[in-house]
């Protein structure tokens, strides 16, 4: 566990969202802390993808406060794309740039956006497709890849901004049950390397291997945060126990 | 034939003419456009409702209407331009509607995902339009611009109506001489097809060469 006195590296106090008249957050507080690894879980629109986006202000929010490493996350502009730099995203379609290849998808925005030169910038992503085993496709494009193969080429692109923290919105949950697992692997080794995580999943067997903490919402709400061998004890909330009765039942 | 032979100078001067406002007003269009779709899918809610108005208006005005109005009420308003660009202008500022009609079709072929991921990166707006979104939409537009270049060389044969003298407006006065219609007028469609022909090709070649797989 990471030290309690440090600052955290996301805060989120007090925040409200809405989506017409569906209240999708409400008075979100949370810290994650450097090198920690939240995962939130909860039933399908719950908020928690809502939850994670607001952290990049990919979705902006109606009252409260969002910061990241201790500044307030701005409003629309040059400031927010600098603070996205240093905040990698992983979403549930992967989304790689279809017409660049995986090695070009990586090395777009640190060349673009950090001004890194080209050379530095493919030998660096070259070092990243090895670590998450798909170097041999690094002259392909997306569509040439399996859905386990994006997903990990995903997140090496969002690896290779050298990011402060990772956002991971459901990654896994668009797989077939075996590409599931290359993309938890690397998810957990880029854990057990101290990365600050915060991850969206159904993936309870995750929640339990790599989180420091488990985040339960329901209905916009965060219901309860526990460490993972607390909160899979079912000693939390009717609500949480009723989550996971439905969960682990299978 | 010999209507045609006799006459080859000036149908070439016309046909000439009709490819210098074609590829004036195209080079014209594809530029504004450009612009134009850029306002229109922009987050400022002034440029969005300007390019949305000024697409609606050039939709939903005949072209011939634009033409006699530059060319007949504009110099009452003092402002007097050669023909031939007077012609190019009105072209342009028409089809540059159709090109950005068409560049935004092609924008919306680009899954949100694709801005979401770029915007996560740290791309600006700018960043996000010209490495990402331009180049896809690109792709799913080469065939539907081909056919706004098609529509704007026909066009072209609309300036004969104020006076300038393109392949249509000279193959007219040849035949006013030769009165040999079928031949004469003949000629000159079939001129018009072979273009079209060019550019269509054009656009087919280009659609495949740069296609991506998705």
């Amino acid at each position: 566990m990471p030290a309690t006195d440090a600052p955290p590296m996301v805060r989120l106090r007090g925040v409200q969202k809405h989506f017409g008249a569906l209240h999708v957050l409400r008075d979100v507080d949370l810290d994650v802390a450097a090198g920690e690894v939240v995962v939130v879980v909860g039933p399908s629109g719950s908020g928690k993808s809502t939850l994670c986006r607001t952290i990049n202000r990919l979705e902006p929010v109606a009252s409260g406060e969002v910061l990241v490493d201790g500044v307030p996350v701005p409003a629309e502009g040059a400031a927010l794309a600098r603070l996205r730099a240093d905040v990698g995203m992983v979403f549930q379609s992967f989304d790689l740039f279809a017409h660049r290849t995986v090695l070009d998808n990586l090395c777009m925005a640190p060349v673009m956006v950090r001004g890194i030169p080209k050379a530095q910038a493919r030998t660096e992503a070259m070092a990243l497709l090895e670590r998450v085993g798909i170097a041999d496709k690094a002259g392909h494009f997306p569509a040439q890849l399996s859905g386990g193969q994006q997903q990990r080429a995903a997140i090496a692109r969002a690896l290779a901004m050298k990011p402060k923290v990772m956002l991971f919105d459901e990654p896994t949950s668009a797989l077939d049950p075996e590409m599931v697992a290359e993309v938890l692997a690397v998810m957990t080794s880029l854990a057990e390397d101290g990365m600050t995580m915060v991850v969206v999943t159904h993936e309870m067997g995750f929640a339990r291997r790599a989180a420091d903490r488990v985040v339960f919402m329901d209905a916009g709400a965060i219901v309860e945060v526990a460490p993972p061998e607390q909160f899979f004890a079912g000693g939390g909330s009717d609500r949480t126990r009723s989550f996971l009765s439905a969960v682990l039942q299978h | 034939m010999s209507a045609l032979v006799d006459n080859l100078p000036a149908l070439l001067a016309g046909l000439g003419t009709t490819l210098f406002v074609l590829v004036t007003s195209a080079v014209g269009a594809l530029v504004l456009g450009t612009l134009v779709v850029v306002a229109r899918v922009s987050p400022v809610p002034v440029l969005r409702a300007a390019a949305f108005g000024y697409v609606q208006v050039l939709v939903n005005v005949p072209l011939l209407a634009l033409l006699l109005l530059a060319v007949f009420a504009l110099p009452d308003a003092g402002l007097i331009a050669p023909l031939v660009t007077t012609a190019i202008v009105v072209l342009t500022v028409y089809e540059a509607a159709y090109v950005a009609e068409a560049l935004r079709s092609g924008i919306n072929t680009v899954p949100k995902g694709q801005v979401e991921a770029a915007r996560a990166l740290g791309f600006t707006l700018s960043q996000t339009l010209r490495m990402v979104v331009v180049p896809q939409a690109a792709r799913a537009v080469v065939q539907p611009l081909g056919n706004v270049l098609i529509a704007l060389l026909m066009n072209t044969a609309l300036t004969a109506t104020v006076g300038v003298v393109e392949l249509t407006s000279a193959t007219n006065k040849v035949n006013l001489v030769q009165a040999e219609p079928i031949t004469i007028f003949g000629a000159a469609g079939l001129v018009y097809m072979a273009l079209a022909l060019v550019i269509g090709l054009g656009a087919g070649r280009i659609e495949k060469k740069v296609a991506i797989r998705r």
